[in-house]
């Protein structure tokens, strides 16, 4: 269960920068989430820890040993693949035992840890069976099976979920995060999904563009995200944005006039306001006035998606509120939850002392 | 009625097909077979000829000579498909890699397959001319004795293995290296993330994941090995003695040089039944593995319902 350290890990290929250098350190015992939008290089940085991929520049540290120059194998990792990498011509059991089986394990101890991993991911009846004759939930466990029995020092898991369908996905990642807790390593996982990020990661590293733009908690990205992106990525349904002017303690824009929130220094002229969905509540007292353009109903609750000037911004509110097409609603936004970024940088305005 | 026709329309699109190839290829067969039973000299009319039923083929069967041919076909066929097999899939696993340059040396590899027979065994019997040839050539430079290539029996039927080598290995090499590029690549990043070493990525996954491709691909050199006829007819002719007779070579002779229509067609027929056994070999085959994979679909078919 190394510490990893990423100091200045770059990729290229021939001209084009795949990831600008990088600084990451993966701290022993925890499950931490690469996520990110496609071509963030996220991936990328998974494949270079699983020396899948060679390193253009700077040096991965395991525990203080390099690591960048080793084959894969000589770096104690196990992976799960996105597209479960199966060998199709060995049975489950073959498939489980592989790299046991080539490292000479005794074969009673292989026999009694692939039984152990299959019988903790619900697999142990199809020991026998081909790939081939799997359904895709059941190839994904033979994958996360094919790394238990490794007992690796450090697992990578490379998008595992995004090929099964959406009631699967959520199964497996509840299942997931029961066996987090059960298995003390550094897991390393990434995904393009901010769900499964906020509800797996110990740790969650937000990459754009090849860099990081900020790695913390899933509270200290969804409550105190550092700029617009990751603001933006995290939370669902996504955040509001709207240009804004600073005037005296009120923030004004087309079709809305809010107060300032309390606690944040007053900035100067134009801003970039942040409201999320669940901010916005419907409160016939209130001065926001705003057409309901589409109600998507979920069930308990609804997404409103309504015009503001020419912007268009999403209301989480209670279905029972029974908000149609076309009427014009008014919406009371609590002044605590409004976030204010730098319409140039993305930044997001600070109270003193925070940050 | 209208449902009919619309019934019968397929088969009105086949029917010039189908009448193609019973004029092209089941007429020449049933001539074949037909003229197997005739003791039939090529100045005669095939009517003129008197039937004699089985006679050329206890013949055949009793003839020394032939039974050599056909050992000597026999051991030909193995030797080169083994040694071409081994060859081409070797040369696949090593030049499946991004290299620069590899796509022309792909190009050159292919190249002896798209030559003429005719002009390979022009160009072997070249190379094998005992005082001329460049082989011989470059042993005595070295200070090594000439060799007998085309003389001598062991030396010839070396000869021609060597030229059937050079110039069928590029079809196994295409072949493998197009098996080996199909392969799922995620399942070879995962056996080098469990630990295989190069051979054992080799042995344990590239090769079994191979296997279907590579069997078919032998068999069709096998059938093809069995037919091969110019080349061997510009080397040696057959020769020294019977060492490199094969049976093509042999039917052609018989026809030919004996004027012996009817054995030769006995001989014919002989061979086509031993490439048939092979192709149904290898129909067996392919029907084996895909009704495995009907079996393993519907296993999981039955498993989601």
């Amino acid at each position: 269960m190394p510490e990893i350290v990423l100091d200045g890990v770059e990729k290229r290929y021939g001209r084009t920068q795949v990831l600008p250098p990088l600084d990451l350190t993966l701290e022993d015992g925890e499950f931490t989430v690469l996520v990110g939008p496609s071509g963030c290089g996220k991936s990328t940085t998974l494949r270079l820890l699983a020396g899948l991929e060679t390193l253009s520049g700077g040096e991965i540290t395991f525990d203080g040993r390099p690591i960048s120059k080793l084959e894969p194998k000589a770096r104690d990792v196990a992976m799960v693949f996105q597209d479960y990498a199966l060998y199709p011509h060995m049975n489950v059991a073959k498939n489980m035992s592989f790299a046991l089986r080539l490292s000479r394990v005794p074969k009673d101890e292989i026999d009694r840890r692939v039984a152990a991993a299959a019988e903790m991911l619900g697999i142990d009846h199809l020991l026998d069976r081909k790939p081939a004759a799997l359904s895709g939930g059941q190839r994904q466990r033979v994958a996360m099976g094919r790394a238990l029995v490794r007992d690796a020092g450090v697992f990578l898991f490379d998008e595992p979920l995004s090929n099964l369908d959406a009631k699967l996905r959520a199964r497996m990642r509840t299942e997931l995060a029961e066996m987090r807790n059960s298995i003390d390593k550094n897991m390393i996982y990434v995904t393009h999904d901010q769900v499964e990020a906020m509800t797996l990661g110990d740790r969650i590293v937000v990459m754009n563009a090849g860099r990081i733009q900020q790695q913390g908690t899933p509270e200290d990205l969804f409550e105190r995200p550092v700029n617009k992106f990751v603001a933006g990525f995290i939370g669902a349904p996504t955040m509001n944005f709207l240009p804004a002017r600073a005037e005296g303690d009120r923030l004004v824009g087309e079709g809305f006039d809010l107060p300032h929130p309390p606690g944040l220094p007053v900035p100067q002229g134009a801003v970039e306001i942040g409201i999320r969905p669940s901010a916005i509540t419907v409160d016939h007292g209130a001065p926001l006035e705003l057409r309901v353009v589409v109600a998507e109903y979920l069930g308990a609750q609804s997404v409103l998606v309504t015009r503001c000037g020419p912007h268009e911004v999403l209301a989480e509110v209670e279905s029972a509120t029974r908000a149609k097409p076309g009427e014009t609603v008014r919406f009371a936004v609590d002044p605590a939850e409004i976030m204010i970024f730098d319409p140039e940088t993305g930044t997001r305005l600070v109270p003193d002392g925070e940050g | 009625m209208l449902a009919n026709v619309n019934r019968a329309t397929p088969y009105l699109f086949l029917a010039p097909a189908v009448l193609v190839m019973a004029v092209a290829l089941l007429y020449p067969i049933g001539y074949m077979i037909w003229a197997s039973f005739l003791d039939w000299n090529p100045s005669q009319r095939i009517g003129e000829a008197e039937f004699v039923g089985l006679r050329n083929y206890i013949y055949l069967l009793g003839d020394a000579a032939f039974r050599e041919s056909f050992w000597v076909t026999i051991r030909f066929a193995a030797i080169v498909v083994t040694v071409e097999m081994v060859l081409g899939v070797g040369l696949a696993l090593l030049l499946d890699r991004k290299l620069r340059g590899m796509t022309v040396l792909r190009t050159i590899f292919i190249l002896p397959m798209m030559i003429a027979p005719i002009v390979v065994g022009l160009m072997w019997r070249y190379m094998y001319h005992p005082t001329v040839g460049t082989l011989n050539r470059m042993l005595e430079s070295v200070g090594l004795p000439s060799a007998p290539w085309l003389s001598d029996g062991t030396w010839a039927f070396a000869s021609i293995v060597i030229a059937d080598i050079w110039q069928w290995t590029p079809f196994i090499f295409i072949l493998a290296l197009a098996a080996l590029q199909s392969l799922p690549q995620s399942a070879m990043e995962a056996a080098r993330i469990d630990g295989a070493s190069g051979w054992q990525l080799i042995w344990h996954v590239k090769l079994p994941l191979m296997l279907p491709v590579l069997i078919v691909t032998a068999l069709l050199r096998l059938i093809d090995a069995f037919k091969v006829l110019e080349v061997i007819l510009v080397l040696t002719n057959g020769g020294p003695g019977l060492s490199t007779e094969i049976v093509a070579l042999r039917i052609a002779r018989t026809a030919q040089e004996f004027q012996d229509l009817g054995t030769a067609a006995a001989m014919s027929n002989l061979l086509l039944i031993l490439l048939l056994v092979l192709t149904i070999l290898m129909f067996g085959y392919t029907r084996l593995t895909e009704r495995r994979a009907a079996r393993l679909a519907a296993a999981r078919e039955a498993e989601i319902t």
